[in-house]
């Protein structure tokens, strides 16, 4: 259900960037963690990238694997379900190392062509 | 026309963060602690808040009330003489889901920040949206009630892991439920080691102590857990 409120904050982000050029393609990085649904992101993006520089855009999602790494025995792995314990050590001291990312990386801009100076 | 890439590799919510980092500055200079209390609907924060708000021994306490629809929750607090200011985040039947910075700045202006040690924001009964979104606060508090069964950490382990304090509350119904306290517990420290906990019941009022005393510390600056 957060999917609405992250659309606006990617459109947003997105309109800062843009500068008035209408964006074809806005490529996202989304972490594992952040419990975004693709579809659902997807859906709601179109929706409020009417009227806006996205409008018709493609949005392109890379998910980021979830990696955690502890501090006490510096093992690293991969989490598919939330457990934040050091599977090898059993300490606290986790640190999230990928999968928490919501990131605009980059846009694809229409431009128009220049015509250069004779 | 041709086709552009722009590098823009910005955090989404950085705009947020950005007024959250606003709002912070105001709640320092006027020396004001700020508590986020999350939770789902139902699970009894305001209850939780009716417990201890007159009760913190020399701490002067303000609440701003963020509810999608109406002010029955600030009326109840009202009624306990601490100064209560309602945001309501949207009008007829529809309504944001959560409190963003920008709300909660939009506020400020009617906050008595002069008046108050401690700011406790209660948040829009949602474990979801209320976890992505920072708003000055030195502290975020969940609330998580046994009746909402063991699995609720493994279902929303961002708000699990967004929180310095989780309050287990309702175990007054424990011996009615087909709940196992040791279990939740321990769902809550896989998905947030170490997290600290109170288990208590705003009913019958066992456990109530911890709370106020963590308030207590927390609006003194005593706590060394203020997020940042």
């Amino acid at each position: 259900v957060h999917e609405l409120s992250l659309s606006s904050a990617i459109v947003n982000t997105v309109a800062k960037h843009a500068r008035g050029r209408r964006v074809a393609v806005v490529n996202l990085r989304v972490g594992r963690m952040r419990q975004v649904v693709p579809d659902t992101l997807e859906f709601y993006f179109q929706f409020v990238a009417r009227d806006s520089v996205c409008e018709g855009a493609r949005l392109h999602q890379e998910v980021i694997p979830a990696w955690l790494r502890c501090r006490g025995c510096e093992q690293e792995w991969e989490i598919e379900i939330p457990a934040f314990r050091c599977p090898t050590c059993g300490g606290s001291d986790v640190v999230v190392a990928s999968g928490d990312e919501f990131e605009v990386e980059s846009i694809e801009v229409e431009e128009a062509e220049c015509i250069a100076p004779r | 026309m041709h086709r552009t890439k722009v590098k823009v590799v910005e955090e989404a919510l950085d705009a947020n963060n950005t007024i959250a980092a606003a709002n912070r500055a105001d709640f320092d200079r006027a020396g004001v602690t700020v508590v986020n209390f999350m939770s789902a609907p139902g699970a009894g924060k305001t209850t939780l808040l009716e417990r201890v708000v007159a009760d913190l021994p020399g701490v002067r306490v303000g609440v701003l009330e963020g509810d999608v629809q109406g002010s029955m929750d600030a009326d109840r607090l009202a009624s306990l003489h601490v100064p209560v200011t309602q945001i309501n985040t949207g009008a007829g039947f529809g309504g944001e889901c959560h409190l963003d910075a920008n709300m909660v700045r939009s506020a400020i202006g009617a906050l008595p920040l002069d008046d108050i040690d401690l700011l406790i924001v209660e948040n829009v009964g949602n474990l979801v949206c209320p976890a992505e979104f920072r708003i000055g606060e030195d502290a975020r508090v969940m609330v998580s009630a046994v009746t909402e069964g063991v699995d609720k950490p493994l279902k929303y382990p961002l708000m699990f892991r967004a929180c310095e304090l989780v309050l287990v509350n309702k175990i007054d119904l424990l011996p009615h439920l087909d709940v196992d306290l040791d279990h939740l517990l321990y769902n809550i420290d896989q998905v947030h080691p170490d997290v600290e906990r109170i288990v208590l019941s705003a009913r019958t009022g066992e456990g109530i102590d911890g709370w106020r005393d963590w308030l207590t510390r927390i609006a003194t600056r005593a706590g060394a857990i203020l997020a940042r």
